[in-house]
């Protein structure tokens, strides 16, 4: 009579068993990542934090610009055009002095971004000889709030200049200068809120995180504990082995997704354009991508702290060489080359278009397929360099 | 059949500069069945021989083959049948007694009802805590989960790495008596410990220094091969009593050995000769008997002569 034991030797067909076996392997993950209150934490707290928190800081629009005005006039016109700009919003008057020397002490104690100084016959030239010159100087220790400060300045200043002329001239017999007046309609962000491009640019970065760094950190850890050690000498497959780190952490990665794009509905009244499904469709295969790299970069170190700083390093470099804060555009060849081969760069890209312009599969699907290219180059090099022994 | 043979295996870590060498070319043969100790002082290199064993590594020179299969060519095939027990801890701490075992048991294809006769001297124990977190468990209790996940796919060979250091002197004794039943079942069994009082409760061992074995023998064979005259002595100035030994002419070796200092005197001098010595040298009533070698002088010995070469 055969036992069962027998019996399953004779009949090992192999794939039925397999399939316990990689049941296993995710029933033992799920239970682990469950049960660890600091995954809890991260999965629920982090997208959170960072999108409810982070789209506010991360503000474009530069405001509070610490103004110090130098009057030497003291005429009516000088005071027009210092009303005007201090109630743009955009800046604060810091100081209302009638010395240069004063005004730069201020920009020297970092206490003002720009020094807006008025000559003594502003007023009186204005009106004689039908020009008059201003002087600015930009403290230009921030680049950008000195890029956009001196920028609004100019803005204002010729705002200014022009209501100042329209009021002397009612009807236009003849323009002493040539103007042309620009005016803008923005596409897809009518209102250009800075945070329908920021907040799906913010959870691209999240689901990176999870997926590479909490995988790789993840079998760092067995690695580090020894219990890779126990699998390996079982007759457990590499390929059971890494499917049952990758798929976890996959779920985990479309579940951060979903909150994150619930939170952004909620709070800030983010609405894809676009259809859901192109977004998971990616998503999934970008998830593919970055839990290769997260496989990678476990293989390649032995500790928990080598991985962290590790992971540290490059999602500096994801995040920086994007897109999601600086425009690629304007970045110098060598850093535009580097973003190619970021996956960061693709998701973000895809996000923004689909979220804001309502793109559909066609439109992405050359992001999707370099994606796609992405995840076989570092999952089959992630394949090949984990080995059971050394 | 052999159940265990190594043939001048080698390991070397490092690269060029730094090359430290584990294994200097180690042979010996395991018979089935046998409970087969492996004593050594710790770097000895007994942790890179099981890893080998168990193919978790890649010998550099040698041979060797577990259940007449090749450590390299056939490590598939090992895998199904050995069980490890690696010298630290390394199963899911996070994961409870229970889920640790269903999880050993499952990859490899078996339940844990299918070979429960095996473990159920050992689980028992710890199966009142079946849902603790492994993490949670004393040492021993670990130890006993480590073992019941080693043993629960039936293996035919049995690979401990020092499975009782760190462990409590009731803990160790009791370890060794499972180790004893279950060799009853026909289970090859190779332990490694540090400890050599360990080695009389052995079939065999095999006293390992330097990546080098000194000596395979049965733990009664070890001390036969001890011949020459060895006392106990004991006075109430223990030190003072060793730096004069070491200076009598008569002596080959002396060590410290619980209350006692171990003397081995070289042929042709007796225990009463050193008595005759340590009075001369105003020790009145020096306690000085003749003993018998046990296991321990046995490798003192055995590796003091090795030192030397």
């Amino acid at each position: 009579m055969l036992n069962a034991h027998a019996l399953r030797q004779l009949a090992e067909p192999g794939e039925i068993i397999n399939m316990r076996t990689l049941r296993f392997l995710l029933q033992k993950e799920f239970r682990q990542i469950f049960r660890d209150p600091s995954i809890i934490r991260i999965i629920f707290m982090m997208p959170s934090i960072q999108l409810l928190i982070l789209p506010w800081a991360a503000d474009y629009e530069v405001k509070n610009i610490q103004l110090s005005v130098v009057d030497h006039d003291h005429s009516q016109y000088s005071r027009q055009l210092v009303n005007k700009v201090t109630s743009s919003g955009y800046f604060k008057l810091q100081d209302y002095s009638g010395s240069y020397l004063n005004a730069m002490q201020h920009i020297e104690h970092d206490e003002a971004d720009l020094v807006l100084e008025i000559p003594a016959d502003f007023e009186k030239k204005l009106i004689r000889e039908n020009e008059a010159t201003l002087f600015m100087a930009i403290n230009a220790i921030n680049g950008v709030k000195a890029n956009l400060g001196g920028a609004y300045l100019r803005s204002i200043i010729q705002d200014y200049n022009r209501e100042v002329r329209l009021k002397w001239v009612q009807l236009p017999r003849f323009n002493p200068e040539l103007q042309i007046e620009v005016t803008s309609s923005n596409w897809f962000n009518t209102s250009m809120n800075y945070k329908y491009f920021m907040v799906p640019g913010i959870l691209v970065v999240l689901v990176t995180m999870v997926g590479a760094f909490l995988a790789s950190l993840n079998i760092v850890r067995e690695k580090e504990i020894g219990t890779i050690e126990q699998i390996n000498v079982t007759p457990v497959k590499k390929y059971h082995f890494i499917l049952g780190k990758l798929i976890p952490f996959w779920i985990l990665g479309l579940l951060i997704l979903t909150i994150g794009l619930t939170l952004a509905r909620v709070a800030y009244g983010i609405v894809p354009t676009g259809s859901l499904l192109v977004i998971y469709t990616f998503a999934a295969v970008y998830l593919l991508a970055v839990l290769g790299l997260g496989l990678l970069l476990s293989t390649y170190t032995s500790n928990q702290q080598q991985a962290m700083l590790l992971s540290f390093f490059m999602m500096m470099v994801f995040i920086l060489l994007s897109g999601l804060y600086t425009s690629i555009d304007s970045m110098p060849a060598w850093a535009k080359a580097i973003t190619r081969v970021n996956p960061v760069t693709y998701f973000i890209d895809v996000m923004r278009m689909v979220v804001l312009k309502g793109s559909g599969l066609k439109d992405i699907s050359t992001h999707l397929f370099t994606v796609l290219g992405f995840a076989v180059v570092l999952n089959t090099w992630a394949v090949i360099h984990y080995k059971k022994r050394s | 059949m052999y159940s265990v043979i190594a043939n001048n295996l080698k390991k070397q870590y490092g690269k060029k500069k730094d090359v430290v060498t584990a294994l200097k070319g180690i042979s010996f043969e395991v018979e089935q069945g046998e409970l087969f100790g492996i004593i050594g002082p710790d770097g000895a290199g007994k942790t890179s021989l099981f890893r080998i064993l168990t193919t978790l590594l890649l010998p550099d020179g040698g041979t060797a083959s577990v259940d007449g299969l090749d450590v390299v060519k056939d490590f598939k095939a090992i895998r199904q049948r050995v069980g490890y027990m690696p010298g630290r801890f390394s199963l899911y701490q996070d994961l409870t007694i229970e889920e640790n075992l269903d999880f050993f048991a499952t990859i490899f294809n078996t339940t844990v009802k299918e070979n429960y006769d095996l473990i159920k001297d050992i689980y028992s124990q710890i199966e009142p805590f079946k849902d603790r977190r492994a993490g949670k468990l004393s040492g021993g209790m670990k130890q006993k989960l480590a073992l019941s996940c080693a043993l629960i796919h039936k293996p035919s060979v049995l690979f401990l790495d020092e499975p009782t250091t760190g462990v409590d002197a009731v803990s160790r004794k009791e370890f060794w008596e499972m180790l004893r039943s279950l060799k009853k079942q026909g289970i090859t069994i190779l332990v490694s410990t540090p400890y050599m009082d360990e080695a009389s409760l052995c079939d065999r061992v095999a006293l390992i220094q330097n990546g080098e074995i000194l000596s395979v023998n049965s733990p009664e064979g070890v001390i036969n091969s001890f011949r020459q005259p060895l006392v106990a002595v004991k006075d109430s100035n223990m030190l003072q009593l060793l730096n004069d030994l070491q200076n009598f002419e008569g002596v080959q070796n002396a060590y410290p050995f619980g209350e006692y200092h171990h003397v081995v005197l070289k042929d042709g001098y007796s225990a009463n000769t050193v008595s005759d010595f340590l009075q001369q040298h105003n020790y009145h009533q020096p306690d000085v008997k003749t003993i018998r070698a046990d296991i321990e002088d046995c490798f003192i010995a055995l590796m003091k002569v090795s030192g030397e070469l």
